[in-house]
């Protein structure tokens, strides 16, 4: 090593000004890395295919995956260190769960592509079930029926429950008093109920009890019910995250409860309220089991939703899947493809109406945008950095009076004029 | 910046003649105490808060300040367990008597808090005219422009934004949030202004512009200020009101009169040490 001065240090021209990345992770480390998965896979292939008379593959695989973090941990602590190699098994194991987690929903969806991409062609949009017999070729015949009636119920779903979900959680965050915790743990009881138990609930109550029939609404009446608790929960957790101090400026300039909400709660919150709408719509549109009891199914298309049986993508799926015949399984997988690919639209339309407004090119700065982005947000809004949860004007300030006072006797040495 | 004349009347207190000395905009404190639950955190504050002169309330943490502050327009009762007794008079009336709107008493008496809290979602413009929106006013498009104008060039602020009034209100320094909220509070035109520690969060440079702008506004605006900086109660004040909470037992006003006296020639040994640096 040859020795630096200070004075080397100083002498910076103006090629030394090219941007490096600092990293953690070196050449070396990542040769560590793959030379401990490289000696892993050979030590077990070498094990089991070649001496070994047993073989399972997962079973393999598993003990692979261990023999690799304890060879990686071990070359670590050779070279690094017992505190780093804790570090780094750690890291490995939690990034290689994360990866085949993110390789087994590619491969769900990549399934359902490969299966389904054979049934799409224009027939599968326009045509209905209506004159297909169980022998006909898959390029007979069509889902419009199906995807018209998920479409119709699911908007009829978000009619319901959207402005009651979040009309509940404003009851629950902005108003509160004795009647929010009952509220609160029946919407958490809510949300455990299984599907088929709420299909059951509206086929017995409202079309044996009341003699509604078979149809679309109810159906989405049946979702609602599932859909409901997704978006009062998550709305709740978001209206609590906006700054009381918010709430607290409004109302010093004279506003009354509910302008409060409605001009400032809810604009603020705004982002996060779209994700916890789409997070309920992925609830409700996927679930097959109360449609069986609700909208039974039907292979004509419906346009009525308040009258008669009606069908539906996940209804679609169910009827045509169990069929032993190869041309029904590849409609049944075109219409997964579909609904995989209409919640993906809708999940986009979502995300881009309740992204924050931009003005002149700049983005708007404080909104409660995500979960994720929530912190940041608080942070940006308040220097001082304190948590979210403290903020909520009802406890917060109690709380900070009572603490001030007990700290009377012994001044802040920052209060020092 | 404190104005050279004072009217010593106006800050005896003296409950035998409460009416003498009421002026528009002036707030009138009677026999305060306040409560969280059991927990007695004021007792028993008598303080006039002259029209058009600057109220400071100075003291250590913990003394009831910001307590007295928000019972003052009715910040206070949004805790659910505060309680509070005595009166707070208005212009001579009392703004917890039984047919006075809440709402309505927070609108003629505006308040700014410690922390800049702008509304995330609304632009610049927005935030200023929010009191109006908020309080369900319509305005003429020209006349909320003048308005807007008015209030952030009250609260100096104008000439900074005035080319970026559809940016959002997040987007300003600390201290021009700061008198963003100002001129938020100016715009639904308040009798009195209450400020919270305006300043505390805020660097030297935007503290003094908030300073100034408090000069400015004093003149038709009753100004009443928590602050735990001295300097900052002698430069900006008319009046200085001194709290203190001794071990275990609730806040009150030690001494209470013009800038002048509780710092030149306090009458009470405690007022002497805290103005002065030697506690607190």
């Amino acid at each position: 090593m040859t020795d630096v001065s200070p004075h080397d240090i100083e002498q910076f021209s103006p090629d030394d000004d090219v941007p490096r990345a600092p990293r953690t992770m070196l050449p070396d480390d990542w040769g560590m890395l793959a030379g401990s998965a490289l000696a892993a896979v050979g030590l077990m292939w070498t094990l089991f295919l070649r001496l070994l008379p047993v073989h399972s593959s997962v079973g393999t695989w598993f003990l692979t995956w261990l023999v690799f973090l304890a060879i990686y941990g071990y070359v670590v602590r050779q070279v690094h260190g017992r505190l780093a190699a804790k570090d780094r098994i750690v890291a490995a194991a939690l990034s290689s769960v994360a990866l085949i987690l993110f390789g087994l929903l590619l491969l769900i969806v990549g399934y359902v592509v490969v299966k389904g991409i054979g049934g799409i062609t224009s027939a599968f949009f326009t045509q209905t079930l209506e004159k297909v017999g169980p022998l006909d070729p898959e390029t007979k015949g069509g889902a419009l029926h199906a995807i018209l009636g998920t479409l119709m119920q699911l908007t009829m779903t978000v009619i319901i429950s959207v402005p009651l979900g979040i009309t509940t959680a404003v009851f629950l965050n902005e108003v509160g008093g004795r009647w929010a915790r009952p509220v609160r743990t029946l919407v958490d009881a809510m949300s455990g109920v299984p599907s088929i138990v709420a299909g059951l609930f509206i086929y017995s109550a409202l079309i044996l009890s009341l003699g509604w029939g078979f149809s679309g609404f109810a159906a989405s009446l049946a979702l609602a019910v599932l859909m409901l608790p997704t978006v009062t929960r998550t709305t709740e957790v978001v209206l609590r995250l906006v700054p009381g101090g918010l709430r607290e400026a409004a109302l010093a300039l004279g506003a009354p409860r509910w302008r409060v909400v409605l001009q400032v709660v809810l604009p603020t919150a705004r982002s996060g309220v779209s994700t916890a709408v789409i997070l309920g719509m992925a609830r409700a549109v996927g679930e097959t089991a109360p449609l069986i009891l609700t909208a039974l199914g039907t292979s004509i298309v419906n346009n009525n939703i308040f009258k008669g049986a009606q069908a539906s993508l996940p209804l679609y799926i169910w009827g045509l899947i169990r069929s032993s015949d190869g041309g029904q399984q590849q409609r049944a997988w075109a219409g997964a493809l579909a609904l995989i690919t209409l919640v993906l639209v809708l999940f986009t339309l979502a995300r881009l109406l309740g992204r924050p407004r931009r003005r002149d090119g700049v983005e708007e700065h404080g909104t409660v945008t995500s979960l994720a982005g929530l912190d940041a947000a608080f942070d940006r809004f308040h220097l001082s950095g304190e948590r979210a949860s403290s903020m909520t004007y009802d406890t917060a300030d109690h709380h900070h009076d009572r603490t001030r006072h007990d700290a009377a006797p012994d001044p802040d040495p920052e209060d020092r004029p | 910046m404190s104005s050279p004349t004072l009217d010593p009347s106006a800050v005896i207190v003296d409950h035998e003649a409460p009416e003498l000395h009421l002026r528009p905009g002036s707030l009138r404190a009677e026999r305060v105490s306040a409560w969280f639950g059991s927990h007695k955190v004021l007792h028993q504050v008598d303080l006039d808060m002259p029209a058009g002169q600057v109220t400071a309330l100075i003291g250590p943490s913990g003394c009831g300040k910001s307590t007295f502050i928000r019972i003052l327009n009715r910040m206070h009762e949004l805790v659910p367990s505060a309680k509070l007794a005595g009166r707070v008079l208005l212009d001579g009336v009392d703004i917890y008597g039984e047919d006075v709107s809440p709402t309505k008493t927070r609108a003629r008496i505006g308040m700014v808090f410690q922390k800049p809290n702008p509304f995330p979602a609304m632009s610049i413009s927005e935030n200023v005219l929010a009191g109006l929106k908020l309080t369900g006013r319509k305005a003429k498009s020209e006349d909320a422009e003048e308005l807007l104008q008015v209030s952030l060039e009250r609260a100096g602020l104008w000439n900074e934004v005035k080319n970026r009034l559809r940016e959002p209100g997040g987007a300003l320094s600390g201290g021009q949030q700061q008198r963003l909220c100002i001129a938020r509070a100016l715009a639904v035109t308040p009798e009195l202004l209450l400020m919270d520690e305006p300043c505390s969060a805020l660097d030297p440079t935007s503290t003094r512009r908030i300073e100034e702008t408090i000069a400015e506004i004093a003149h038709d605006v009753t100004v009443v200020i928590v602050t735990h900086n001295m300097q900052q109660a002698a430069r900006v004040s008319d009046q200085c009101a001194f709290f203190l909470a001794a071990e275990g037992t609730p806040g009150h006003i030690v001494e209470a009169g013009p800038t002048d006296q509780i710092f030149n020639s306090p009458a009470d040994p405690r007022t002497a040490d805290y103005v002065n640096g030697r506690f607190g």
